[in-house]
């Protein structure tokens, strides 16, 4: 007991850090930090969006690396750890898919643009729900996780060459938009501190979902295995 | 391997069920697309090679799932897994098996599609071809390990397109502005980069489905 109590007390710091860093994001975004002059008040979503972006990427890596260590290892903690982070990198690479238009709309102009970026995280979300619903329809949880990590390291190897791609595709039919966001307008030190405190906001609270997730898969395994225990003895 | 590709061939040459249905389904595909554009409207041109490519992507993906539902009946696999050859063999035997496939229905797809479009045969052509067989292998390779995979989840028809489409963007898109650059008169060395990245594709894939196969397979 004495080892879940720590879990829980450090699960519990993750949340209250979490938290709070997500508090002083939300203050710096929406009074403390000054309005665009150029992209006007709708450029505050980009302290949003471009964390989001980014813990998406680092949700895949990490399936991928859980993804490979459990077919290496063979243990369920991995597996656990690969479903967990696609789950939640999941949800964030949707909140990047909505935070983009609202952003590009008023700034290019269009919702949509095929943009590099913008067709790699389209397909990234194509491959990684594949990648969850692979949990779902197969027989046996064992045979889903390991299908699963196929996918998420075979994702992983994937995605550097599609971003190659649709960069060329659109190179070669030339953009009529300026495709580059960048961090270059962020020439205000109040923008980049905002910039910076919503990155640790967003990764922390990255660490807590999949911490959460974690513990959830954690319990439903031990419930099945006492499951497995009371069936079989009786 | 070899043994493995054999088999295949054989009983394709037996039945002819495969080769059929890829076949008819690449040519259904370019009816519907010719449909679906204007006839003898210059869109046809420039719709071309999208509708040469989505041919290839549909009948590749019906055909790929098909090679592992032979050998789930009567547990052909178990019998395959049980010879004394490395897993990886086996994968490369079938991805072969499927790419000839693949290339023999495309023998036909392709004069239909050049006769539907009508489009002057040129030179050009050698560049569609070689692409095309880059884009199929790059599809065999890796349809042969989702299929293995697919075949056996519960939702197999749908499973293995959701699993393949997004991962082969990059050959979906390299060989319809490949296709697409021939068509209007640019050389080969214009459109080479797209090659190499297509057979780069193709061999990083070709490695990662060898070394992961046997995870595929095992029970």
């Amino acid at each position: 007991m004495g080892e879940s109590n720590g879990k829980t007390l450090l699960g519990n710091l993750i949340a209250a850090l979490a938290g709070a860093t997500m508090l002083a994001a939300v203050y710096m975004v929406f009074v403390y930090v000054p309005t665009d002059s150029a992209q006007g008040i709708v450029q505050r979503v980009f302290y949003f969006h471009v964390p989001i972006a980014i813990m998406t990427f680092l949700a895949f890596g990490v399936v991928a690396i859980a993804s490979a260590m459990f077919l290496w290892k063979g243990t369920r903690t991995w597996d656990r750890l690969a479903h967990s982070s696609g789950e939640v990198g999941m949800l964030f690479c949707s909140l990047v898919l909505i935070t983009g238009p609202i952003l590009a709309k008023p700034i290019w102009w269009t919702w949509w643009t095929w943009d590099a970026r913008l067709t790699t995280a389209l397909i990234l979300c194509l491959i990684y729900a594949a990648y969850l619903m692979m949990r779902t329809v197969t027989t046996t949880g064992e045979q889903g996780a390991r299908y699963a990590a196929i996918l998420g390291i075979v994702g992983a190897v994937d995605i550097p060459i599609i971003n190659r791609s649709v960069y060329w595709w659109r190179t070669i039919h030339p953009a009529v938009l300026v495709t580059r966001e960048g961090g270059s307008g962020l020439s205000d030190p109040r923008m980049q501190a905002t910039l910076g405190v919503c990155f640790a906001a967003f990764f922390l609270l990255y660490v807590w979902l999949v911490w959460v997730r974690d513990e959830n898969a954690r319990l439903q395994d031990a419930l099945e295995d006492l499951r497995q225990r009371v069936l079989g003895s009786r | 391997m070899f043994a493995i590709i054999r088999k295949d061939l054989l009983l394709e040459l037996r039945t002819k069920e495969t080769l059929t249905s890829l076949l008819l389904l690449g040519l259904l595909t370019l009816l519907v697309l010719s449909f679906a554009f204007e006839p003898g409207s210059d869109v046809r041109v420039e719709a071309a090679p999208g509708a040469l490519w989505v041919a290839v992507v549909f009948a590749g993906v019906l055909g790929l799932s098909r090679s592992f539902l032979a050998e789930r009946e009567n547990e052909c696999l178990q019998g395959l897994l049980l010879c004394p050859v490395d897993r990886g063999s086996i994968y490369l035997g079938k991805t072969a098996a499927n790419f000839l496939f693949m290339t023999a229905a495309q023998v036909v797809v392709l004069p239909i599609f050049v006769f539907f479009f009508n489009l002057t045969v040129t030179t050009a052509f050698g560049g569609i071809i070689l692409t095309m067989l880059l884009g199929m292998f790059g599809f065999s390779a890796v349809g042969t390990l989702f299929a293995a995979i697919a075949v056996r989840t519960r939702a197999r028809e749908v499973m293995l397109p959701l699993l393949m489409i997004p991962l082969v963007v990059p050959l979906f898109i390299g060989g319809v502005t490949v296709t697409h650059k021939l068509l209007i008169g640019k050389g080969l060395d214009e459109v080479s980069q797209w090659l190499n990245l297509m057979l780069g594709f193709d061999v990083i894939f070709l490695v990662v489905g060898w070394l992961v196969f046997e995870y595929a397979v095992e029970d």
